[in-house]
């Protein structure tokens, strides 16, 4: 299941610079690249942005050649319908079997559903997913992001 | 061992160090006003030198004496015997200049084929030198060195990086002689390039020198190349390169036939006893065109008078810790920029490559050390960069009891050197607040 649901997706660290963001992005672009969920965490000096996208390969090395780090790890999505609740039926699932979610973000999927994005500890990751599973929540194959 | 006197024992070297210093005492009082003031001064006649010990009542000379004296004031040839000149690049002020008569170059290349038979360097070998050739002493001194003892020379001096891998690979270069932030660099590009350093070069031994490298770097060194890292110590003022190698037991050997070392204490001037650390002083004992008594290098380190496992009975200098100049004093505590190289390397997540940031906040003096995110390493969260922010503040805490912020910047971001290395930024002088 790990290898048929895992999504890649690029965190790449970025110091709080004027313009480095334009930087990232400005790489992407000019790749032709096709972001199709992005987060952004930060702190007071630095952030990490995480990227899914069409084509995984070629941004990494795209962004590597461009001198920025970054770290390529799988993540999950699930697919739920977009109206109040989905989101805390989700979260609800994997709360009541002690699963503990690294980070998430979340996307409008469509016109009547949405995507989330989980990030869980690796050692939790098969429990997680059996979880998810087992409560028929649907989990969303790789195919949809990448080209 | 290139020359006998090296493992000679220690009577016959301080017989023929006396010796040495009387006539170089002897140069200086008669050719040099500048050295005949100062021992008049102190009411010291040449012939008042009967042993090792009146060294210690000599003048000590300084970097500012040579400035004064700018350009040729302390020679004691006239330049038709001079047969070449080197010079600092003077970005503190006015530059200081060197002259070598031919006597001086056999002087300077004996002890840089000492140097280069630390690891038995010879005709088998193909040695890279990447050392900056011109008016810095580095390039040339390496060179001559190289090919005293018949190995083939390359002389790429800096930059240039991945043209530097390519002709080190391709010749099967053996030697690398490089500043050691250059040769990480090095390493750093190379895999950046494909390379596989181990299999694809033959470098079996480096000589590294000009600037302090802390005992990570070294091991950094030693682990990327696969090489034996042999530190080369000098400054120009002395010869250039060569007044001290390193022996395959890392102890780091004063060629002390031509460059007589003492330590002294930096705040009165007293010599102190071997095992004691303080400034490092040299007098030249052979040399004709620059002579220099008593010069104060700045450096601080330890001498040692045992003899080693190579053989050698030369006195042992431990590698410097920095130099007197570069030690920062905040908020009291003395800092060498190699304690905090040293605290970086002990770490994982981060690389050896920072910049230490000087700034006064109110009264108190702030230390900020800009470190890059090491790309193999890095951990996607922010709580782990928070932790390992957390965990190199204590780290420095502990070792070097103050505190210090640290701040996390992209790999890669910081400036490269070609050369020396650049690490410090002191704003607490750029406001006028100090010093």
């Amino acid at each position: 299941m790990i290898k048929k649901y895992g999504i890649k997706q690029l965190s790449i660290f970025l110091e709080n610079r004027k313009g480095r963001l334009l930087e990232v992005t400005k790489a992407l672009k000019d790749a032709a690249i096709n972001i199709r969920a992005l987060a952004l965490a930060e702190s007071a000096e630095f952030g990490i942005l995480r990227l899914v996208v069409n084509n995984p390969e070629k941004a990494k090395s795209v962004l590597s050649s461009a001198g920025f780090t970054l770290r390529e790890q799988d993540v999950f999505a699930v697919d739920v319908p977009d109206e109040p609740g989905s989101f805390y039926n989700v979260v609800k699932v994997l709360a009541d079997a002690d699963i503990n979610i690294d980070y998430t973000y979340a996307f409008v999927g469509g016109s009547s559903k949405a995507v989330l994005i989980f990030k869980f500890p690796s050692q939790m990751l098969e429990s997680a997913l059996d979880v998810l599973n087992k409560a028929g929540i649907q989990l969303v194959e790789p195919m949809f992001f990448y080209d | 061992m290139w020359n006998q006197i090296e493992g000679a024992p220690r009577e016959e070297l301080e017989k023929l160090q006396l010796k040495r210093l009387q006539d170089t005492v002897q140069r200086v009082y008669h050719l040099v006003p500048f050295y005949k003031k100062k021992f008049d001064e102190l009411g010291i006649r040449p012939e008042d030198v009967k042993s090792l010990e009146d060294l210690q009542r000599l003048p000590f000379t300084t970097k500012q004496d040579l400035r004064d004296h700018y350009p040729f004031g302390l020679f004691t040839v006239p330049l038709d015997q001079v047969v070449r000149i080197h010079s600092s690049s003077g970005t503190t002020g006015k530059p200081t200049v060197v002259g070598y008569t031919r006597h001086d170059m056999d002087v300077w290349i004996e002890v840089m084929a000492r140097s280069m038979s630390m690891v038995g360097v010879g005709p088998q070998d193909v040695v890279h030198n990447a050392y900056g050739y011109g008016l810095f002493t580095g390039g040339l001194g390496f060179h001559y060195g190289a090919e005293k003892v018949g190995a083939a020379v390359v002389p790429s001096s800096g930059g240039f990086t991945k043209r530097q891998l390519l002709l080190m690979k391709d010749f099967g270069a053996t030697i690398l002689c490089s500043t050691p932030s250059f040769a990480l660099h090095m390493a750093e590009v190379g895999k950046d390039e494909g390379y596989d350093l181990k299999k694809d070069f033959k470098i079996r031994a480096g000589f590294f020198g000009a600037e302090p490298a802390s005992e990570g770097l070294r091991q950094a060194l030693r682990d990327e190349w696969g090489l034996i890292y042999i530190e080369a110590y000098g400054l120009s003022e002395i010869i250039g390169p060569g007044v001290a190698a390193g022996c395959p037991h890392g102890h780091l050997h004063v060629f002390e036939d031509h460059f007589i070392p003492e330590v002294i204490d930096t705040e009165t001037g007293e010599v102190l006893p071997d095992g004691k650390e303080g400034e490092l002083v040299f007098t030249t004992v052979t040399k004709q065109a620059l002579p220099i008594i008593r010069y104060r290098t700045k450096d601080i380190t330890v001498l040692h008078r045992e003899p080693c496992k190579c053989g050698r009975t030369l006195t042992v200098m431990e590698s410097v810790k920095g130099r007197a100049d570069d030690m920062l004093i905040v908020n009291g505590v003395n800092v060498f920029p190699s304690q905090v190289e040293h605290v970086l390397t002990k770490v994982e997540g981060v690389t050896p490559n920072y910049v230490i940031v000087l700034d006064k906040k109110g009264v108190l003096d702030k230390l900020e050390v800009w470190v890059e995110v090491d790309d193999r390493t890095f951990a996607d969260g922010i709580g782990a960069l928070e932790q390992l922010k957390a965990k190199l503040q204590q780290e420095m805490l502990n070792d070097l009891y103050i505190n210090v912020r640290i701040k996390l910047v992209e790999p890669k971001t910081l400036e490269r050197s070609m050369g020396k290395a650049k690490r410090i930024i002191d704003k607490r002088e750029a406001e006028g607040l100090q010093k």
